[in-house]
Parts: C-alpha cells; sequence; structure tokens
C-alpha cells in the first residue's frame, strides 16, 4: 500500500490558481483511473480534474469555494504499490491532517450546514467520548436544567426580545450552555421563532440568508467590478425596423436544408457586425489600458452572452468573418448547448473581440450593457415588437427592435458609436446588403 | 391650579427619575418630572458623590501628613494642613456641575421639569405643591422614583449633634471625636475619611463584625486599615441614647458605658420612600417595607412603575437607571424585562471593596458546586509599586462548566475593575475566556487573569 497524491494540475496558460468547485469523490470513495475527482474554475472555464490512478481516497485539499494554487495538493490517495510519496518526504507532517479530518467526519457523514460550530467545541467532546450524538442535536430539547436563566449576552438578550423569542427555548453551544448570536440565527432558521409566536398574522421577518459568491459568481462579479472600475462606458440605443429581416429569415428557415440549423436573428447581427467592423477596425479590438495599447484584431471573434444554470458565460464563435450565415448559427447553437451543459472548455470561452448581449423575450425596451473587459464594445438586443410606424402617408405594422450598444468612451468616440450603430441598423434594415460586398 | 398632561409622569429626579425621562424623551414620548429638592437625588447631592469627593480630600490629607512622617518612597513635605471650608466648597462646586448637567440634559430631551412635591390623587392624577405654582398632572404612566431616606433610630433622633450622612457631608469642621453608629459601608466610608482627617472615630456596630454584607475574607483588609488610623470598633455593641458626653452603649457583654464623642453618626442604613406621596390614595402591593413590581418594573396599578431604592434591595444608584431605562422603553412598546445577571455594589472604604454576582457562600446557598480561588495584590507587581498590596481579586465558578458567577476584590482602586468584573459576568464568561483574555501588565487588573487561572488549577505567579 502506499500513498498518491494528486496536485492541482495546470489548467490552463498563465493560470496561478483555481476556484474549487465541486468535490465528485467523498473521502473514504474508492476512484477508478480517469474518474473524476473534482472540478476547479480558473477564469472562465470550469475543469474537471480526473484521477490518474486507482486508489481509495484519504484526504481532500479544500472545500468548494476554496481556491487553491497551482501545484498544491488536491487529493491523496491509498493506492496498490509505492505511490508516488516517498516515506519520510512531507507525509508525517500532512498525514496527521487526513488522520484528524477523517476522526472529525467519520461520526457525522452529513455535518455540512454547521462544520465551524463542531470544530468550535472540541472540549466537550473530549470530555464525553461515546455520548457524541446525543450532545450534539438538542435542537428541540431545553438544553438547560428547569430554572435555570438562559445564558446569553446582552445584545443576544436584546436581540431576542425584540424578536419575541423566549430565549429558554434556545440551545446554546458556547462554553457553559452560552447562546451566541449564531445560536439565534439557527433558532430564526429553524423556524423557532415562528412557533413562539402563535395566534399572530403578520409577522417581522428577521432573517438572513448568507448565500456565499463562489465559482462563477465570483467570477462574474469580478469581471463586472473590473469593467465598472475601469471603463467610461457610453450607452447609444436606436430602433430598427426589423420586418425585411424577419422576413427574409422567416424564408430561409422555410426553405433550410435538413441538415442546417434553424436561423435566429443572431447569425444575421453577427454578419451586419462584422461588415460594420471592417469599416471601423478600431470597434473589434481589446484595450490594454495598463499598457496604454490598443489590439486591433484582423479577426471578429464574436462573444455571445448567455444565461446558463449557473448565471452568465460568454462563449465566443471565433473568427465570424470566416464563417457564412449557416456556420455562424451552428457554431452559436453548439456554444451555447455546451455552455449550457457546462461543457464549454476554457478555449471556447475566452479570447473574444467583441460582444453581442441578448435577452431574448426579455430583452426590454432598453438595456445598458456592461462592456466585457477589456473589449471596447458590445451589441445588446432588446426585444422585438409589432409597432405602428408612420410610412410617409399611413401608420403600418412594423416589427420594431432597439439595439442598447455600450462603447468604452476612452478609446471611442460618440461619433464613432453611433456610425458604427447606424451601420448595423442599416445593414439589419436592408439585409440583402449584408450579403453584398 | 395649573392643569398638564402628559405620556410619561416622573416622579423624582434621582438616578433612576432622571435616567427614565432622559430615555422617554429619547423616545418621543411627551415627559413631565416632578422633584421637590435637588435635580439628581440623593446620588448628586447627598450621597455617592459628595462622599466620593470628602473621601478623596481626606485620602490626599492623608498621603501629605504620611509624607510628613517616614515615607518608605522618600517624599518629605511639611506638617499638612486642611482649610475644610474651601474642601466643601470644592465639593459643592463638583455637586452644582453634576445636578446643572442632569436639568441640561432633561431640557436637551424635551422632558419638561416641574419644581414641587407630587402626591397622587388617583392612579391617573398628581397634584404637585410646594413648587412656584400648584400643578395637577394627568398621566398615562407614572413612574414612582422616589428614592430613600437615612433610617432614624427612635432613641437617637436626629437633630443638635446627632447627623445623618447628609449632615455629615457638610460639617462645617471634621469633628473632633465622632461615633458612628452602625459599620455598614456608609459608616466606614464616612469614618474611615473623618479619621484620615484627624476625628477620632469610634464605630458601634450592634452585630458581631463589620460590613455585615461582606465575607470577613474581604473586610479584614478594611480591618486592618482601622486598627491602622486608630478607630475602635466595637463589635455586638447597642446605642442606647445620645447624652452630654457622648453616646451611650451597651457592649457586647451587657456593661452600659460611654462613647466620647461631640458628633454622633447615625449610618444604620436607608428606608425606602413610601410616605408623602400620595400612596394611601392608591391600592399598591407592598413588598414588606418597599413598592412590590414585577420584572417589567409594573405595580399592582396598570400604568404605574416603580423603580430605585422605592422598590428594594440592593439599593444602589446603578439599579435604579438600568430600571429608569428599561421602564422608559417598556412605556414605548419595547419588549423588555429585568434580564441582568449581575448588579456590582462597591464600598469606597480604604482599601475598596467591590462584589459582582455571587460570593463563594451565596453560591453555595444556591446550590452550586463551585471552585474558587483568590490572587493576592501582594504577588502584583502594579500593586506593590504603588505601595497598595493589600487586598486581592477573587473568581467563583461554577465547578461543571467553569461558568463564572460572582468576582470579589478588595484593594486600592478596585472600584475601576467591576467594570471588567460586571462585563464578565453579563457576557456569560467562563474561568477560561478570563484567564485567555490578555491582561495589560503591569496592572492591577492582571490579578483578575490570575484568579481566574489559579481557579482553574495553574497560576502562574503564586
Amino acid at each position: 500500500m502506499g500513498e498518491h497524491v494528486i496536485k492541482l494540475p495546470d489548467v490552463g496558460e498563465g493560470v496561478a490558481e483555481a476556484e474549487l468547485v465541486e468535490w465528485m469523490a467523498d473521502i473514504g470513495a474508492n476512484v477508478r483511473e480517469d474518474e473524476v475527482i473534482a472540478s476547479v474554475m480558473t477564469d472562465k472555464a470550469t475543469v474537471e480534474i480526473p484521477s490518474p490512478v486507482e486508489g481509495k481516497i484519504l484526504w481532500r485539499g479544500g472545500e468548494p469555494g476554496d481556491v487553491l494554487a497551482v501545484g498544491s495538493p488536491l487529493v491523496r490517495l491509498e493506492v496498490d504499490g509505492a505511490g508516488n510519496v516517498k516515506p519520510g518526504e512531507e507525509a508525517p507532517k500532512e498525514d496527521a491532517k487526513p488522520a484528524e479530518k477523517k476522526a472529525e467526519k467519520a461520526p457525522e457523514p452529513k455535518s455540512e450546514p454547521k462544520p465551524e460550530k463542531k470544530e468550535e467545541k472540541p472540549a466537550p467532546k473530549a470530555e464525553k467520548p461515546k455520548t457524541n450524538g446525543a450532545a450534539a442535536a438538542p435542537v428541540s430539547a431545553m438544553p438547560r436544567a428547569e430554572g435555570e436563566k438562559p445564558l446569553a449576552s446582552p445584545a443576544v438578550r436584546k436581540r431576542a426580545a425584540d424578536a419575541g423569542v423566549d430565549l429558554r427555548r434556545v440551545p446554546g453551544s458556547g462554553p457553559a450552555g452560552r447562546i451566541s448570536h449564531e445560536d439565534l440565527d439557527a433558532f430564526f432558521e429553524s423556524g423557532g421563532a415562528a412557533a413562539s409566536a402563535p395566534g399572530a398574522g403578520l409577522r417581522r421577518n428577521t432573517s438572513v440568508t448568507d448565500v456565499p459568491v463562489r465559482g462563477l459568481r465570483r467570477k462574474i462579479a469580478e469581471k463586472m467590478e473590473a469593467a465598472n472600475d475601469r471603463i467610461v462606458p457610453i450607452t447609444y440605443v436606436d430602433e430598427v425596423d426589423m420586418t425585411a429581416l424577419e422576413d427574409l429569415r422567416a424564408e430561409l428557415n422555410k426553405t433550410r436544408r435538413e441538415d442546417r440549423p434553424k436561423l435566429t436573428l443572431l447569425p444575421f447581427l453577427m454578419r451586419a457586425m462584422v461588415k460594420a467592423v471592417g469599416e471601423q477596425p478600431h470597434l473589434n479590438a481589446i484595450y490594454d489600458d495598463d499598457a496604454a495599447v490598443i489590439h486591433q484584431y484582423g479577426g471578429v471573434h464574436i462573444g455571445v452572452a448567455a444565461q446558463t444554470p449557473n448565471g452568465l458565460m460568454v462563449p465566443v464563435v471565433k473568427h465570424a468573418e470566416a464563417r457564412d450565415l449557416w456556420d455562424c448559427a451552428a457554431e452559436v447553437a453548439r456554444l451555447s448547448e455546451a455552455a449550457k451543459d457546462g461543457k464549454a472548455s476554457r478555449e471556447e470561452l475566452s479570447g473574444s473581440t467583441i460582444t453581442i448581449t441578448s435577452l431574448g423575450a426579455m430583452g426590454g425596451i432598453v438595456t445598458t450593457p456592461v462592456i466585457n473587459h477589456p473589449e471596447v464594445a458590445i451589441v445588446g438586443v432588446n426585444k422585438m415588437q409589432v409597432l405602428p410606424r408612420w410610412n410617409g402617408s399611413e401608420f403600418t405594422p412594423r416589427k420594431i427592435m432597439n439595439l442598447s450598444s455600450s462603447f468604452d468612451h476612452r478609446v471611442i468616440d460618440g461619433w464613432d458609436a453611433a456610425v458604427f450603430v447606424q451601420r448595423i441598423k442599416s445593414l439589419l434594415e436592408n439585409p440583402a446588403m449584408i450579403f453584398i460586398d | 391650579m395649573e392643569d398638564l398632561s402628559c405620556k410619561v409622569l416622573v416622579i423624582g429626579a434621582g438616578p433612576g427619575g432622571y435616567v427614565a425621562a432622559i430615555r422617554a424623551g429619547q423616545l418621543g414620548l411627551d415627559t413631565v418630572i416632578v422633584e421637590g429638592q435637588y435635580h439628581g437625588g440623593t446620588c448628586l447631592n447627598v450621597g455617592c458623590i459628595p462622599s466620593k469627593a470628602i473621601i478623596h480630600a481626606a485620602d490626599e490629607f492623608e498621603k501629605a501628613a504620611h509624607f510628613a512622617g517616614d515615607s518608605a518612597i522618600g517624599v518629605k513635605t511639611g506638617k499638612p494642613e486642611i482649610d475644610f471650608a474651601k474642601t466643601l466648597q470644592w465639593k459643592d462646586g463638583i455637586v452644582k456641575r453634576l445636578t446643572g448637567g442632569v436639568g441640561g440634559l432633561l431640557k436637551k430631551n424635551k422632558v419638561r421639569s416641574v419644581a414641587g412635591w407630587a402626591s397622587f390623587v388617583d392612579g391617573k392624577t398628581v397634584e404637585v405643591t410646594g413648587g412656584d405654582e400648584d400643578v395637577r398632572i394627568r398621566a398615562d404612566n407614572i413612574i414612582i422614583a422616589t428614592g430613600s431616606v437615612p433610617v432614624e433610630l427612635p432613641f437617637l433622633k436626629f437633630g443638635d449633634n446627632v447627623i445623618s450622612s447628609t449632615e455629615a457631608l457638610s460639617l462645617e469642621a471634621p469633628p473632633k471625636t465622632l461615633a458612628v453608629v452602625g459599620a455598614g459601608y456608609i459608616g466606614l466610608e464616612l469614618g474611615i475619611a473623618f479619621a484620615k482627617l484627624g476625628t477620632k472615630v469610634t464605630v458601634v456596630e450592634a452585630m458581631d463584625k463589620i460590613l455585615p454584607l461582606y465575607d470577613k475574607e474581604l473586610t479584614r483588609p478594611v480591618e486592618k486599615t482601622l486598627k491602622r488610623l486608630g478607630v475602635e470598633v466595637l463589635l455586638g455593641a447597642k446605642a442606647k441614647g445620645a447624652s452630654k458626653k457622648g453616646l451611650d452603649i451597651e457592649t457586647a457583654d451587657g456593661k452600659a458605658e460611654t462613647v466620647k464623642a461631640d458628633t454622633i453618626l447615625v449610618t444604620v442604613g436607608r428606608a425606602p420612600k413610601t410616605e408623602g406621596w400620595g400612596r394611601d390614595n392608591l391600592v399598591l402591593d407592598m413588598d414588606g417595607k418597599f413598592v412590590k413590581i414585577d420584572d417589567k418594573c409594573k405595580t399592582s396599578m396598570t400604568g404605574i412603575y416603580a423603580i430605585g431604592d422605592v422598590t428594594g434591595e440592593p439599593m444602589l444608584a446603578h439599579r435604579a437607571m438600568a430600571q429608569g431605562e428599561m421602564v422608559a422603553e417598556i412605556i414605548a412598546g419595547e419588549n423588555r424585562r429585568w434580564d441582568k445577571r449581575a448588579i456590582p455594589a462597591v464600598c469606597f472604604t480604604d482599601p475598596e471593596i467591590v462584589s459582582v454576582g455571587l460570593s463563594p457562600d451565596e453560591a453555595k446557598e444556591a446550590g452550586h458546586d463551585i471552585i474558587s480561588q483568590n490572587f493576592p495584590f501582594s504577588a502584583n507587581g502594579r500593586a506593590m509599586s504603588m505601595e497598595a498590596e493589600d487586598g486581592f481579586i477573587r473568581i467563583v465558578a461554577r465547578k461543571d462548566n467553569k461558568l463564572v458567577l460572582g468576582v470579589q476584590a478588595a484593594g486600592r482602586g478596585v472600584s475601576e475593575l467591576s467594570t471588567a468584573f460586571g462585563l464578565a459576568i453579563e457576557m456569560g464568561a467562563t474561568l477560561d475566556d478570563v484567564a485567555g483574555t490578555i491582561h495589560a501588565h503591569p496592572t492591577l487588573g492582571e490579578a483578575f487573569q490570575e484568579a481566574a487561572l489559579r481557579t482553574l488549577g495553574h497560576a502562574l505567579h503564586i
């Protein structure tokens, strides 16, 4: 029997650390070679870490939400044969940990809700070796002898009084059974407060639920913060008459070949953007503000912001300038599927030079899209609706849609922004022009 | 007669009453406070504050006298004198500043002050007389905060040279000879102060020990001081009456004697002031000589609350203040009840005595299985370096969960440590909490941590 340490592999170019998102295998579980044991998240992509060997998990290097450095130990496995840890080499020190963790976890397989609390009171545990189970769950029972005053700080007492809670009913986890703010929180969460005030119709809800900002959400938050910190945005909105394009799209979809995907609005917009940036290359760019350099790209790599079950993701259609309408459509379909399933690779989620954001039917009338830093432009698609428009002699029903586009005003002037949007507008309103060079 | 109405009426502007009024004002309640004598009550005018001023003056004088002799630290001065009239002036200045401050605070919080003596007409109405103008006040809520008065002995009526603590704080000069009847904290605080100012003091106590509320261990350092100052303490002796020569007593072995004294200070306790404010027109339940209250300071009559000395022991200003604050909040609709774990008690004797929470005896009586140890100041560097080695800090804790039940101390300046003791008990500290808190070195407070460590069985410096 030996021990094999799996270290956090280098999951991408220039990545120094990654956030642990999920464990796929528990301590004590047997894993096969190539079985996925954990997923970690870098800038944008979630990467699954497979086990290179077969073995039993002895120790795990963190909890979801922890950020681990590349090269730090991720998992220790018990394997047949020698393993990759030489006896005496860092093993004894680290060995102590797994032992502890194991002992802690063993009696309570599902103790996720309050792992901190468990660690806070090692003393009583040590004193009562065999009554663990009973002592750990005094939830509904009176936690102290009859007639004994509940022990709590004046602040806790005041909070309880304000909420109408009799502290005698609240179990205390602190030394000598002291009731902490956390105990009171737990009591509120367990619905104890509601039960204590019978008959009342409306009650104050004093609960606060802490949702850790982790994984993709944290990445999104950081990105948005960076964008807001640095970029000075200008948003330009104009309406586009989509009637002609919608007719064309309906016709194309009706007559499309079996193997071709159904066309949405996006491929048309992408082609129009390719054309527009051909005339204004400085809009298809990455602004390295630290170095004060604008990288203008020849290739048009269009990010398409997509809502996924995990949050906002931006898969990238690479080289849209080299794709025709159908190819764009196929690539968008493929990427959004992958993003929704969480299978998009790091490469597929990075490298955009300009971005489209669309919420479809939820698109609203106007949005103020946040530029996908370090890009300099983003095109927001609002919802399409049939509205009356004056054609010179009468009102006619037209399919109208707004485009809300933001630009980094530090490097894009308002005039350029307007020219860009007007160009896209005229292309979309006269779709034949999209296809004529 | 002018008619007033208000939401909250407070009777008595002592520490309980004025705090209740200020808090009620803060909470936006229309509040009136009635006071017949002076803002600040006994505490500010003829109690806590002026007595501390006299005690301080006496301490300073004694220090100077000590330097005129052979002081260990090498400081030498001439024989000191005291201009006692100036001392009183200085004391009165402090009192004036504080009572003026109370008036200002009341005004700031939009509390209307009415001068005069209030007397209940019925459960919602009082009449105020004896002020500038007679006033009838109707109030939704009334807080009785009438306080307490010194107890008079029938055979030693106040007057001439028989005085209460009130007069003792305004004597023109320290008496030559003083007999103190009652060795409680008031009698000893004043007795020690006068002894330091040169008075020949004799203390007559009917019980067999001084400071009957405190255990022997705590009172021993004070006994030592009494001996040093030449204060004669007659235990088990009964005062019988005043005569030309002084105080007639019956000694412990039944002999009639006379204690030579030109002044007799009677400090045999304080009694709640339950008369003189129309209690007859109400139907208040009583608890012995006190007004009976529940844990919200409610009396047996709806809308009538009582706080402070009139409601029972311990008759301490800080208890009254906490009650006053609480009652104002209750009237404002907040959910409050008396849930304090400890009310500190301090004796400003020499050395000072502090007791917070339960003493070892009280804890045992309450059925606790306890552990308790003290840490003496004689092993504390700071105490040595300020010639204050008398005394100790003692902790009482439950044996099973080490919860701190009480802390007591005797020693110079330990009154200030009551803050730490009170906080520990109120927060529900265990011995490990106290032992695990870094205490600044070198301070007297280190003895608190050491006492906790010692009770846990591993003191470091003893």
